[in-house]
């Protein structure tokens, strides 16, 4: 672990999303549902420097383990990110996150004419392309500015 | 057909849709074979936006096939008014009928109500996405007249939101058919269309004149562009008029040439091409009753 990321704390167990995306650290928390509500200390790390991105994020998550599941839906904004698993102060697992098939949830439709804009009792759906995401319901493709419509 | 449901015409393989020809045109040469064909079935309309073909074919076709239709009326007067959303309309009126045929003004409205339902759903229209029951009766009218393969059809109109050209472009990919897309810039077919005729390898063209193409089409296919679609009505006329046809225009075209449209024409299609061989519109929604007879009768019994 870098002097940079010391800095933030050493968590004892949980999660470590390191390579984030500089200045994506706070959508990672939004796509995650993480707002301090459920108790868990939280520490982020903003545009650290980073020997493979120049700059980095890192988000510390204390007492959760996060599914790997959970985190593939990263991969859309942070594509870089890697995962460490951490339990006594050590990595017990590392993994990269992947290209989930479809994204439950995290997004809405940025189409005003979709069925889920309106008060309906469905989950968003989008399936991923190789460059952006498609709605399962209006089929609108999005590649630009994914960030703007993450509703978590 | 494999699904319960015809939602969308991607989901139709070319089999499905033979299949569905097939029996339309067995129903079309003999009508009276099917009067008792579903006397025991109930087919509810459920039309959150106005209707006449569609809505009437549907009734005619499901009465042919000895059935009958329960119609869930205007939105004005029905429960949508007081708020009930579409997952809920569905799913009480899944008790009431065999099959549901759903028109609705939002994109995605068939796909979240076929999550819902465990009866036929058939997409009626959803917004600006997309309505391939009128795909069927549009390939029936093609393939009567020209024949589905070798041949090349001009698009022109309204593509980015005309729901019978995403529908019927995505039919067509199960065919060799070269597709001419005809448009203003403003209103070409929407990225996600262009996006699937790209991945299913379709031989598709875009053009904004009509000219540079007329004269090599088996098939144009006409839709509206609607006023609604532009920010004043200058420029709607400026544009709309660039996309009229008429008999004198027609000279420069093959002599075999079929002129479609989904309907209702305001004034794209002027009424001197009624009176040509060309014009081949009024034939094709009356294809919509065999079409939806044989449409019907394939999901009942799937």
């Amino acid at each position: 672990m870098t002097e940079q990321e010391l800095r933030v704390s050493k968590i004892e167990n949980g999660t470590v999303i390191d390579h984030v995306t500089a200045g994506e650290a706070l959508h990672v928390l939004a796509i995650l549902g993480i707002d301090g509500s459920g108790g868990e200390a939280v520490s982020l790390g903003m545009n650290v420097p980073s020997e493979r991105l120049g700059k980095k994020d890192v988000v510390k998550v204390e007492g959760r383990e996060l599914s790997q599941g959970e985190l593939d839906v990263l991969s859309l904004i942070a594509p870089d990110a890697s995962i460490n698993i951490i339990r006594d102060y050590d990595v017990v697992e590392k993994n990269r996150v992947e290209r989930p098939e479809h994204v439950l949830g995290v997004l809405s439709c940025p189409n005003r004419n979709c069925i889920t804009n309106q008060d309906e009792p469905v989950q968003t759906k989008f399936t991923v392309l190789r460059d952006g995401v498609r709605c399962d319901y209006c089929e609108n493709i999005i590649r630009e500015d994914l960030t703007d419509h993450i509703d978590v | 057909m494999r699904q319960d449901h015809l939602l969308t015409a991607k989901q139709l393989s070319r089999a499905d849709i033979e299949a569905v020809l097939d029996r339309a045109a067995e129903f079309a040469d003999d009508p009276a074979a099917a009067r008792e064909r579903h006397a025991d079935k109930l087919l509810a309309l459920c039309f959150f936006e106005p209707s006449t073909r569609t809505k009437m074919s549907f009734e005619t076709a499901m009465k042919r096939l000895g059935g009958d239709v329960i119609d869930m009326g205007g939105v004005e007067s029905s429960s949508v008014k007081k708020g009930e959303s579409l997952a809920d309309t569905t799913r009480v009126v899944e008790g009431y009928a065999d099959g549901i045929v759903l028109r609705h003004p939002m994109q995605g409205s068939a796909q979240l109500a076929s999550e819902f339902v465990d009866v036929p759903i058939v997409n009626a229209g959803d917004g600006a996405g997309h309505h391939p029951s009128q795909t069927l009766l549009d390939l029936f009218t093609i393939r009567e007249h020209t024949g589905l393969d070798d041949i090349s059809i001009g698009i022109m109109g309204d593509l980015k939101y005309g729901r019978t050209v995403h529908s019927l472009a995505h039919a067509l990919t199960n065919f060799d058919v070269r597709q001419h897309f005809v448009s203003p810039e403003s209103l070409r077919l929407p990225r996600s269309v262009r996006y699937d005729l790209h991945e299913a390898g379709a031989q598709v063209r875009e053009h904004e004149e009509l000219d540079e193409v007329l004269s090599s089409l088996d098939v144009l296919y006409v839709t509206r562009i609607q006023r609604e679609r532009f920010p004043d009505e200058e420029e709607y006329q400026k544009v709309a008029g660039e996309y009229q046809i008429d008999a004198d225009l027609l000279e420069g075209a093959k002599d075999d040439l079929s002129v479609m449209h989904p309907l209702p024409r305001v004034d794209e299609i002027a009424a001197d091409v009624d009176d040509t061989t060309h014009a081949h519109y009024f034939e094709q929604a009356h294809n919509g009753v065999p079409v939806r007879m044989a449409l019907l009768d394939i999901l009942f019994q799937s």
